[in-house]
């Protein structure tokens, strides 16, 4: 092989190894990315953070959207886990209420995470959480029953077809 | 007296090492083809022996011979082994071999690095299999059982020392065909002999180029997903971990936009392929070349567009469904193009029926059927119900090895003449075609049904109403296993006493590599050949 050819090989192959690091680099932004897509677009029904509303006087009353609550334990997790109430009607704007009930049957302290879905998945953006006990991480002493509360507003920019949604909370064991 | 030492030093050159050494140290192209494809023939084997188990498990209903771990654990490393181990390397001792001998070139413009590139695999091998064996003496908890895509069984983070291994291998593998794909594009780029231009390249070089770029491409994608696993895992990370902010659904895109790339990285050397043999075994030219390359350029952009088509059911929004819906559907189009040129060029042509040709032939027939299947389950309504099921697991059987292992032995049969300078015995090679055509379609037709009645696939056990089914299809797998037997007698006997071929071997091939003798000598093109 003369010495041009070497160097042109070797200038490509140092060319394709960029591809490969930009490759990589592409996947890692796909994260953030994702994370930033489901937000923005509600898909996979995630919902968004805590979120400040000043007032409910906007309550559209003329209309009612009904809510449904379900839980979820997942594998590995042993609390006891529901909504009180299955399901409500509430008026789009209106500032509700409700709670969760979990109790720790076994005899060591033991720490939860509940992840909240919203399903239609493009009604998530809609479904204002104010206060929610899956901003945090909670810890239940062994036997302890805990009545947890999630204050929510459903947005009046509900799109007018979505009449039902609902809201399901998959409860995760978390170490330490 | 100078030229007695001008000879002395020739034939050094012309002589590799004796012995071990020489295979241990190569960087010549023609022998690191032929480990990579020993290699590959290797793991071929491996990779059935397990799926022999888990066929065996399957023969009755009921739990006979595995635990469901471990029938998890076999059909994990039977998917990778075969992917991974068996029909990529033996692509690249393909393109190894022949690449330099089509364009014209000395050898691959790498050779050092083509030398890590295969010494790497044995290793990577080692690595997903040693927690298998670990566990018979009581060491760890098995190897993966979480599908060769890593979260086909429920997403276990907790899984044993197993997955941290294959997460391992998978970097060593990726690591191995990331090398050898820049090879392949450095080579094609820069080492073809004058007068090669880009489009008078053989349809293989030209389907090896793109495979190139897809893997540089999509390779990384697969590693970065396999190191946020292990750093879920072990370092306190949360990229898919729901309890704590992360999303397991990530992961599933992240793998998949790997993992449709991926099916067309092992099928497009294949389809690179067929071309030649067919064109031979008809006596006419490759036909529709111009839109064959096209075609391949366009299946290699779509693959990149259309992964979400395997999460179907994982609770996309509907626009987003119909869109993987219709792109999915969009790539059978440049495929039908490859599809008809292939019929193209056999049709009026004066066709004989030697082993490769009869391999090609069975490529198309049934690598058209897993596309024509493939149509069907991107349609959401449609996808619902065979998602997950044993319809699946008879569609990408009928693209891999209907496909994937039946161009590829199609090609060994072409140019094994060209490796080993010696002809196979053509009766026992067209006995092992019917016998694998028979055994293979009597082991995955009857996994349609199954799969249509209801079946879930990744499960060991499974209810009354599959059971003939799955006994035909059983017995059909060990008549395919033993089939390729065969094969291992064929290339031995050929190897061994094989009557001598020419260096043209078949009456109607073209290409640079019928140009030289058969087997051609250590060092070939040198000083590169006249291209007309
Ligand atoms: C016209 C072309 C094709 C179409 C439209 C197509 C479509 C699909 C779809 C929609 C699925 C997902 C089904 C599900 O899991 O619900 C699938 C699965 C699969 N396809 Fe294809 N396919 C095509 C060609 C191929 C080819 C050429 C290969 C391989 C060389 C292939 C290999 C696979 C594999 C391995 C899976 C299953 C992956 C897994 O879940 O483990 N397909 N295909
Ligand atoms: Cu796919």
């Amino acid at each position: 092989m003369n010495e041009a050819l070497r160097n042109a090989n070797r200038r490509l192959t140092i060319k394709l190894l960029l591809l490969v690091a930009a490759a990589t680099g592409f996947a890692f932004a796909l994260v953030p990315f994702y994370d930033l897509l489901c937000k923005v677009t509600g898909l996979n029904g995630k919902t968004g953070g805590a979120v400040q509303i000043a007032q409910a006087s906007q309550a559209d009353t003329a209309r009612w959207v009904t809510v449904e609550f379900t839980s979820t334990v997942m594998p590995g997790m042993s609390w006891e886990f529901r909504p009180v109430q299955t399901r409500m009607r509430v008026h789009p704007g209106e500032i509700t209420r409700i709670s969760y009930l979990a109790r720790n049957p076994t005899n060591q302290a033991l720490a939860g995470q509940a992840v909240p879905s919203v399903s239609p998945g493009w009604a998530a953006q809609h479904f204002n959480k104010i206060e929610c006990f899956c901003f945090q991480r909670q810890v239940l002493q062994p036997g302890e029953v805990k009545e947890m509360p999630l204050v929510f507003q459903v947005s009046p920019e509900l799109p007018a077809e979505v009449q039902e949604i609902s809201l399901s909370y998959a409860l995760f064991p978390v170490s330490g | 007296m100078t030229q007695a030492i001008t000879a002395v030093a020739h034939d050094q050159h012309e002589h590799p090492p004796a012995g071990i050494m020489r295979w241990l140290t190569t960087t010549n192209h023609k022998d690191l083809g032929i480990l990579y494809m020993s290699f590959g023939a290797i793991m071929f084997f491996i990779g059935g022996v397990l799926i022999m188990a888990v066929r065996a498990e399957l023969l009755f209903p009921g739990l006979q011979l595995l635990s469901p771990g471990m029938y998890n654990q076999l059909f994990t490393l039977h998917a990778l082994i075969m992917v991974f181990g068996a029909i990529m390397p033996f692509a690249t001792g393909l393109n190894n071999y022949l690449i330099p001998l089509m364009i014209g070139a000395p050898d691959m413009a790498l050779p050092r690095v083509n030398n890590w590139g295969f010494w790497i695999l044995p290793f990577a091998a080692l690595l997903l299999l040693i927690p298998f064996f670990l566990q018979f003496s009581g060491i760890g908890s098995g190897a993966s059982g979480l599908g060769w895509v890593m979260h086909n069984t429920s997403l276990d983070l907790q899984g044993g020392i197993g997955v941290d291994f294959a997460i391992f291998a998978i970097h060593l593998l990726g690591l191995s065909s990331i090398s050898g794909a820049i090879n392949v594009v450095v080579t094609v780029l820069n080492m073809r002999a004058p007068g090669m231009a880009l489009m008078k390249m053989p349809l293989f070089v030209w389907a090896w180029l793109i495979t190139a770029f897809m893997l540089i491409l999509a390779m990384p994608v697969f590693s970065a997903a396999a190191t946020m696993l292990l750093t879920d895992r072990h370092f306190g990370t949360h990229f898919f971990d729901a309890a704590n902010g992360g999303d397991p659904i990530l992961l599933q895109h992240l793998i998949w936009f790997f993992g449709h790339p991926e099916v067309y990285i092992v099928l497009l050397p294949v389809w690179g392929l067929i071309p030649h043999i067919l064109a031979t075994f008809s006596r006419k030219p490759v036909y529709g070349y111009r839109a064959q390359v096209y075609a391949l350029w366009a299946i290699c952009f779509l693959s990149f567009i259309v992964w979400s088509h395997h999460m179907l059911t994982s609770g996309l929004p509907l626009a987003a469904e119909v869109y993987f819906m219709y792109s999915t559907m969009a790539i059978s189009i440049p495929t039908s193009v490859l599809v008809f040129c292939w019929l193209g060029a056999i049709w009026r042509g004066a066709m004989t029926f030697e082993t490769p040709m009869l391999f090609a032939l069975g490529f198309v027939a049934h690598f058209g059927m897993g596309a024509l299947t493939g149509l069907i389950l991107p349609d959401v309504a449609v996808n619902a119900q065979y998602h997950n099921s044993y319809v699946i697991v008879s569609h990408f059987h009928y693209t891999f090895f209907g496909g994937g292992i039946f161009g590829m032995l199609a090609a060994l049969y072409y140019w094994l003449p060209k490796f080993t300078g010696r002809m196979f015995d053509e009766k026992l090679g067209r006995l092992h075609f019917w016998l694998t055509v028979i055994s293979f379609n009597m082991t995955f037709i009857p996994q349609w049904f199954a799969g249509l009645d209801g079946m879930p696939r990744h499960i060991a056990d499974y209810a009354l109403r599959f059971s003939t089914m799955n006994f035909i299809s059983s017995v059909g797998a060990f008549l395919l296993g033993l089939s390729q037997l065969l094969l291992v007698y064929i290339v031995f006997k050929c190897v061994r006493s094989g009557p001598k071929a020419t260096g043209q071997v078949w009456e109607g091939a073209q290409g640079l590599e019928f140009t030289l003798p058969s087997p051609p000598p250590y060092h070939t093109f040198e000083t590169p050949p006249a291209v007309k």
